[in-house]
């Protein structure tokens, strides 16, 4: 199964990302990470580091569990719950520019749902999106501020990050269709 | 007309028979019990082998609801459920709307089982008047009009001194005073036995001395009037040791207790349906060392008699909340069954003592015909099958009630046919014998 | 997906992933798993008590009906909170015991609100059992707010809450409940909870009031108050019903409060840091002095607000419902 992403290229992207956003703001002044639970949360700690490298500043990092706002849940007539996690937002997002950070972008629906979350929080100034993988076939007029790698896929593929994190190393895999997958 | 049943074990213990032997049956009554009986014009009944022909079975304890609570259960439904359940003859208590505390509701008792002309059955009357606890009834009167006993079942005779003014003009009509023994201040607002099952479910509690203080009261007032107490539907392992002790003492006391108390234990009231109220019934399920005495009891003799307490009960009124839901099951259908199943095939007692508990004890105590197949007696036989294999389904009992804990339970020994002064009145299809 | 286990720093055992149940009708249900996962939601569903706005989409369109035969401003209260925190479309009816005696019947007024189709119904009942009788003629879920003497399982999994937050866990702490044992669903569901989750849990109170057996539940039971406050890490009160205990259970208030009531003298016995927990409504001057329901170490207060959370979370995932209902 390839490997699209390896450690090194994962590094050599955030990095890059991390210049992105100090150009495209003219500094990290008024910036807030947020990290869309489970690996947009460390990935946005990592932009966190960098940015703090790049400009010296600490730039206030958030996690968001957008569970509660996915618009598949109940749909089903039953079925377990997902896992519901703790939202740490430990900063004021009023007036703020709020960089959301995810692992993949591809339907949308997620960042629908952290786009109702983090309004809720209250009314910044602009949101802006990082996405590590864009996947392609989005559902909804959504589209990415920042983008590590365009990936075009199939819908049927699978598309795998990991972290050290969590995984025990970076990479980012594109696995093939999956017999009798749903 | 003749019938000869042939090929059975038969099992009478007042004349000392068990073995394969014919029974002819002329008319009403036991013409000839023997070995290779010619037919002589008689209608021939094969009994399959392994099968048993006793004495009809009696229920001492029966709640027939009529008159008053005919929704529940009446006399022609309520023999129904009996003769279904093997047994020729009923007592009936009396508290019924009104109580039978008058000859009026007895022959009105009376009147209704004739019609029904199913069981016997023979109607027990009130203590006190209206079952208030505080006037004696009319007690000759009552025996005079068929009572055959006395009781205010349902409750515990008030005081002390009614029980013993009851036992004393009882035990002038040679009749026993039937007593519901229970400490109603221990009682309290109990619904289920004082234990940790009852602690686990939030139910309050009943806990076993409440009945054995009235066993020990029943058994003081026996000695000191010198007539005959007895106990009914017996629960706690402290009154059986006070029936074993009065009873080495000589005095006149006898007692019963139900399946479901040498069955179930408390255990069930949480399991496999929590709050089931069929597990509800007063007294109530206790626990394992008291249903294991209950056991041990019937092994050794102490206890005389096994009785339903058969408390049919509306679904409407038992889909309630636990502790308002009325006590007591229907148990007429699940007698045989539990008997053969729990008590026989276990090896606790044998084919013998089995028809002493259920038949002649029962005659005997109430001083009521059959009990045996003495040539002469009334033709009243119970034909049963100890290894018919029955399951119990509640929504086919012949009781107007269904309130049974024992629904969807598989036992092996049950009824095959039922007959009453020489009548068939019930013939189980799947048993298999033409009659 | 993730292999993050959600909450960390807990000290509870590995939480489930799903609440496999049609309804929470006792903590006797549960496994410590489960609990876990109670739990573990329940911080998620804390912090949104925290924002400015206190409110998530998560059962919108859900229908709860708060069904409450008994009166219970407290914790009616926090359900509907909960209930509306998570956007869900709520009812609530209270009926008066009173009304209950002179006809319908729970059967009846469950069957009249099926017809409404409700998606969970939680019910507060004087008897033990009605909610078990209540989900065998529902479909909806059904969540227990107090059955009777029986259980009343969300108030322990918010005590439980209550201790972890402080504590960072529950095995091994000892545990000390103190008070009217007999007639008390919130004990029933307590040490069914503690137990499972391995704390040594310790019940005291006038002989007259310890329930039949209470030791095969796996804890000590005793009247003498010391021994229970000895090293406590948490000591509960329970409430002492005031109507009928006097004269029956135990001679006088006066004298409980001297025997039992607990006051800082008697708590210098327990571990410096004790929590001191009571489920409301608290009869200051009979199980516990002013002194001690106002001190640094109540965390009273921390109970009522944690409730919130914690039914928060009951609500969300049991929403789900099961694919194969259990067996009744
Ligand atoms: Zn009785
Ligand atoms: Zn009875």
């Amino acid at each position: 199964m390839p490997v699209v992403m390896d450690a090194d290229r994962i590094a050599r992207t955030l990095t890059r990302i991390a210049h992105e956003i100090v150009e495209r703001n003219k500094g990290v002044e008024d910036v807030a990470l947020v990290g869309i639970r489970t690996r947009g949360v460390h990935l946005a700690r990592r932009l966190a580091r960098t940015l703090k490298e790049i400009t010296g500043d600490d730039v206030p990092t958030g996690a968001l569990d957008i569970t509660l706002y996915r618009d598949d849940l109940m749909r089903h007539d039953v079925g377990p719950q997902p896992l519901v996690r703790r939202t740490e937002i430990p900063f004021s997002i009023e007036k703020r520019r709020i960089l959301l950070v995810d692992d993949v972008l591809y339907t949308g629906r997620t960042i629908r749902a952290a786009l109702d979350a983090l309004i809720d929080f209250g009314r910044p100034r602009a949101i802006q999106l990082i996405v590590l993988v864009d996947r392609g076939h989005r559902e909804l007029p959504i589209k990415a501020d920042y983008v590590g790698k365009n990936l075009p896929t199939s819908p049927g593929e699978s598309v795998q990050v990991r972290l050290q994190e969590t995984d025990a190393l970076d990479e980012v895999v594109l696995e093939p269709e999956q017999e009798g997958a749903a | 007309m003749k019938r000869l049943l042939k090929g059975g074990r038969v099992i009478d213990p007042a004349n000392g028979l068990d073995g394969e032997f014919d029974v002819l049956i002329d008319g009403d009554r036991i013409a000839r019990v023997g070995k290779g009986l010619p037919i002589d014009g008689a209608e021939v009944v094969e009994i399959p082998a392994g099968f048993l022909v006793t004495p009809g079975l009696i229920d001492i304890h029966v709640h027939l609801r009529e008159p008053g609570q005919e929704h529940k259960e009446t006399v022609a439904t309520g023999t129904a459920s009996a003769v279904a359940g093997g047994f020729t003859a009923v007592a009936c208590m009396p508290n019924t709307s009104p109580v039978n505390d008058n000859a009026n509701v007895t022959s009105f008792i009376l009147g209704k089982a004739a019609e029904a002309n199913l069981a016997r059955v023979y109607p027990i009357g009130a203590v006190s008047r209206g079952q208030k606890g505080e006037l004696l009834a009319d007690i000759a009167e009552l025996h005079k009009a068929g009572c055959v006993a006395i009781t205010d079942d349902g409750h515990p005779t008030a005081t002390a001194l009614l029980l013993r003014r009851a036992l004393e003009y009882a035990g002038m009509l040679g009749i026993p005073v039937i007593e519901h023994c229970e400490d109603t201040s221990l009682k309290g607002d109990g619904v289920a036995h004082e234990g940790f099952h009852a602690a686990a479910l939030g139910l309050r509690g009943i806990p076993g001395a409440c009945e054995a203080m009235g066993v020990e009261r029943g058994i003081l007032m026996a000695e000191l009037t010198n007539s005959h107490f007895h106990v009914a539907h017996m629960s706690a392992r402290a009154s059986i040791r006070g029936v074993r002790k009065a009873k080495e003492a000589g005095i006149s006391v006898s007692c019963e207790v139900a399946p479901h108390h040498f069955t179930l234990t408390d255990e069930a009231l949480g399991t496999p349906i929590p709050y089931d109220t069929n597990t509800k019934m007063n007294p109530p399920l206790r626990e394992a060392a008291d249903r294991d005495a209950m056991i041990r009891g019937i092994q050794d003799g102490t206890v005389d008699v096994i009785a339903t307490d058969h408390a049919p009960h509306h679904l409407d009124e038992k889909n309630v909340e636990f502790d308002r839901a009325p006590f007591g099951i229907v148990g007429l259908e699940t007698c045989v069954p539990l008997t053969f199943d729990r008590l026989v095939h276990t090896g606790i007692i044998g084919l013998r003592r089995m028809v002493e508990l259920l038949s002649l004890n029962p005659s005997r105590i109430l001083h009521v015909p059959g009990g045996t197949l003495s040539v002469g007696a009334a033709a009243d036989i119970s034909i049963l099958a100890p290894d018919l294999a029955v399951r119990i389904d509640a929504r086919a009992l012949r009781s107007k009630s269904k309130n049974t804990p024992f629904d969807g339970w598989e036992m092996r020994g049950g009824v095959a046919a039922t007959i009453v002064g020489g009548r068939p009145v019930y013939v189980n299809p799947a048993a298999g014998v033409a009659l | 997906m993730s292999t993050e286990a959600p909450e960390q720093g807990m000290g509870l055992p590995p939480a489930t992933s799903a609440l496999r149940h049609k309804d929470l009708l006792g903590i006797d249900q549960l496994s410590a798993g489960e609990i876990a996962l109670v739990l573990e939601t329940a911080v998620a569903m804390k912090e949104i008590g925290s924002r400015s706005i206190k409110k998530v989409p998560a059962l919108r369109g859900k229908t709860v009906v708060n069904l409450f035969f008994e009166p219970s401003t407290r914790t009616r209260t926090s359900f509907e909170i909960a209930e509306k925190r998570l956007s869900a479309d709520t009812l609530s009816i209270a009926i008066a015991s009173s009304s209950v005696v002179k006809g319908e019947t729970l059967i009846d007024t469950a069957r009249n609100l099926e017809a409404m189709n409700p998606d969970m119904i939680v019910l507060r009942h004087a008897s033990s059992g009605a909610c078990h009788l209540l989900s065998r003629f529902c479909r909806s879920a059904i969540i227990n707010a107090g059955d009777g003497m029986h259980e009343h399982p969300t108030q322990a999994l918010l005590d439980a809450f209550t201790i972890v937050e402080r504590r960072k866990r529950l095995a091994g702490l000892k545990v000390a409940i103190i008070g009217d044992l007999l007639h008390s669903r919130v004990l029933r569901s307590n040490i069914l909870l503690l137990t499972k989750m391995g704390a040594d849990v310790w019940v005291c109170g006038p002989p007259t009031l310890i329930p039949t057996d209470v030791t095969r539940f796996g804890v000590r039971a005793t009247s003498r108050v010391d021994e229970a406050v000895r090293d406590a890490d948490v000591v509960m009160l329970l409430r002492i019903q005031l109507e009928r205990m006097e004269g029956a259970f135990f001679p006088s208030l006066r004298e409980y409060f001297e025997v039992f009531g607990m006051t800082e003298a008697r708590l210098a016995l327990a571990r410096p840091d004790v929590l001191i927990m009571h489920p409301g409504p608290m009869n200051r001057g009979v199980e516990i002095a002013s002194e001690v329901a106002d001190g640094p170490r109540s965390v009273i207060l921390d109970q009522v607000a944690n409730g919130v959370a914690v039914r928060m979370a009951v609500l969300y995932l049991l929403a789900g419902g099961v694919e194969h209902e259990e067996a009744a």
